[in-house]
């Protein structure tokens, strides 16, 4: 049946394209072209739809963060359907080892930028939308001017940083944001900020939650794997990204992306959906889960009380707050932080080297063994921030000999150690715990954080530096 | 039900793991287990509680840190109780229930 419209004219597209930046009512009465009658029409006979829900997915504009194993069947379904503008944001290439998931991808586009790569498959299947291409990363400098032309955002992305960015800019550009995740055989969906209210708003409530609402504090970087360490099933991630096609559908379809003056009346039940996929298992009672959340807190950082005098569009420009610092450093350290005279530069460190003054330290790297390998400090040696944590833990837990957590180097008990990471957070942290497990021989032996990490590093010292 | 009116000594809840916890225990999702009513100094069994049992008896990784930080769950886990978040009903303070299921999933960020 579709062959027979496939090729039909294009004519009436144009229409839809110029309509897109109408608003609500603007746009909802005209009538549908014989392509798009034809091409919608299952859609909309079911009920609730109709003329009036397709036309509002026409005028609609969708951005999709991520071409990933949630962006592609998302984008498809939402292609399908007929969204009027799709926007697509992905920094990265196509790979042979996305493809058993990514599935808007294909073999002959391997190399090809993500977003160029399926927005050729969606032209293919619906050639009536507007795709807009963003073939680069989502940044904090970027990241207002993109998502302030869409109506509903859609989180398809892979790391807590961005997915609290995106979070911070749809609150304050009240945008309805639909979040999914998955890894390994597991995946979670959950509908925020919508109908979207004013930051900071708690009156008449209750009002719908952000992405910090929900979840407060990312998880240590060492707990929270990603598909590439961890897995990911095709069908698994696929399922959420499918969920998020219907979620931003019913959005658009709905009107539920126009703020409401009427708090309560619209706000439904936020609700995380959870799905627990099993390898060695039939379908069980535990696949499916539908879990109650609360609605906007007041103590959000983002939109709760006072949130407007410390989150706004010019601060995240500005690096306020630092996302990264956000997802690197959880586990703030505890007491303050460090002296100054636990503290070097990476200047200073090189300096002192050079005039031989730190003969027989030890050099602790605590970046990921990825980083180590591609380039370090001479001398250095490798101890990975999470494995770190995780064995001071447990030398604590179990009475262990502090000294147990140093790599078995030759290096005598009074031998000074400085430690860096990648940025100079992680550092901070180790330098407490090493303090904390008694390596400092009760203040006798120097335990130094080299200031701002292999990143200074490049830029104070070696401008040659491989810095990843 | 009849179980529980049998031995007021004990709850009988159920727990479960999503998001990866699961593989800290023993790579099991679902537990259905019987706790003290009340903790040594008498007062009801709460939230705390149970993840004082989870961490002596059930949790088989050494990881202990990936389920329970300072002294509490860690960032980046969500607790239900009862299929709601549990900041609705009083965290870890909440009173253990008969009947009870309480549900910890590690929040994702892959996609
Ligand atoms: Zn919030």
């Amino acid at each position: 049946m579709a062959s027979l419209h496939a090729n039909g004219t294009l004519g009436g597209g144009d229409d839809s394209q110029n309509q897109h930046d109408s608003n609500l009512d603007n746009g909802t009465s005209r009538r549908l072209t014989d392509e798009e009658f034809d091409r919608y029409s299952r859609q909309m006979i079911v009920p609730g739809m109709g003329k009036e829900g397709q036309l509002r997915l026409i005028n609609g504009r969708i951005l999709i963060i991520g071409a990933g194993g949630l962006g592609c069947p998302a984008a498809q379904y939402i292609a399908g359907a007929g969204v009027g503008t799709i926007g697509i944001i992905d920094g990265d290439v196509v790979e042979l080892s996305n493809l058993h998931r990514q599935v808007g991808h294909s073999t002959s586009r391997i190399g090809m930028k993500k977003v160029d790569s399926l927005i050729t498959h969606l032209r293919d299947l619906n050639p009536l939308p507007t795709y807009i291409p963003h073939p680069f990363p989502l940044t904090p400098q970027n990241a207002a001017s993109i998502l302030s032309a869409y109506d509903v955002i859609l989180d398809c992305t892979d790391n807590p940083a961005t997915r609290y960015l995106i979070s911070d800019v749809c609150v304050l550009l009240g945008k309805p944001l639909v979040s999914a995740a998955s890894v390994r055989t597991s995946g979670q969906l959950i509908v925020l900020n919508c109908p979207p209210a004013p930051q900071g708003v708690l009156a008449d409530g209750p009002h719908p939650p952000c992405y910090r609402c929900c979840f407060k504090n990312p998880p240590p970087p060492h707990a929270a794997p990603s598909c590439g360490e961890a897995g990911i099933l095709g069908p698994v991630v696929g399922l959420m990204g499918l969920a998020q096609a219907g979620e931003a559908i019913k959005i658009l379809a709905s009107a539920l992306h126009l703020p409401t003056h009427t708090g309560e009346a619209n706000l439904r039940q936020p609700t995380l959906l959870i799905y627990s996929y099993d390898l060695a298992g039939a379908v069980g009672p535990y696949t499916f889960r539908a879990l109650r959340m609360a609605g906007r807190k007041k103590t959000c950082f983002a939109c709760g009380e006072g949130s407007e005098g410390r989150l706004t569009l010019e601060g995240i420009k500005d690096g306020t707050p630092d996302y990264e610092v956000f997802c690197g450093l959880n586990a703030t350290p505890k007491g303050g932080g460090l002296s100054p005279q636990e503290r070097i530069t990476a200047g200073a460190y090189r300096a002192a080297r050079e005039r031989g003054e730190l003969e027989g330290h030890l050099l602790v790297d605590t970046r990921e063994r990825e980083h180590f390998s591609l380039g370090r400090i001479e001398g250095a040696v490798n101890v990975p921030f999470g494995g770190l944590l995780m064995k001071a833990a447990a030398i604590k837990r179990e009475g262990g000999r502090g000294a147990e957590i140093l790599p078995g180097v030759g290096v005598g008990a009074e031998a000074a150690i400085f430690v860096v990471c990648r940025r100079g957070l992680d550092s901070q942290e180790v330098v407490e715990k090493f303090k904390e497990l008694g390596l400092d021989n009760g203040g006798k032996r120097r335990i130094m954080d080299i200031v701002g990490g292999m990143k200074a590093w490049k830029d104070e010292v070696d401008p040659s530096f491989p810095f990843v | 039900m009849g179980d529980s009116a049998a031995d007021d000594s004990k709850i009988p809840i159920t727990v479960d793991f999503s998001g990866g916890l699961e593989i800290l225990f023993s790579n099991q999702r679902h537990y259905a287990l019987s706790l003290p009513a009340a903790d040594k100094d008498g007062s009801p069994s709460t939230i705390k509680s149970l993840v004082g049992y989870l961490l002596k008896e059930l949790i088989k990784d050494p990881r202990q840190d990936l389920f329970v930080l300072d002294g509490h769950i860690r960032p980046g886990i969500l607790v239900l109780i009862n299929n709601a978040d549990w900041e609705l009903e009083g965290e870890e303070d909440y009173e253990l229930q008969a009947g009870d299921n309480i549900f910890f999933v590690s929040t994702l960020h892959g996609g």
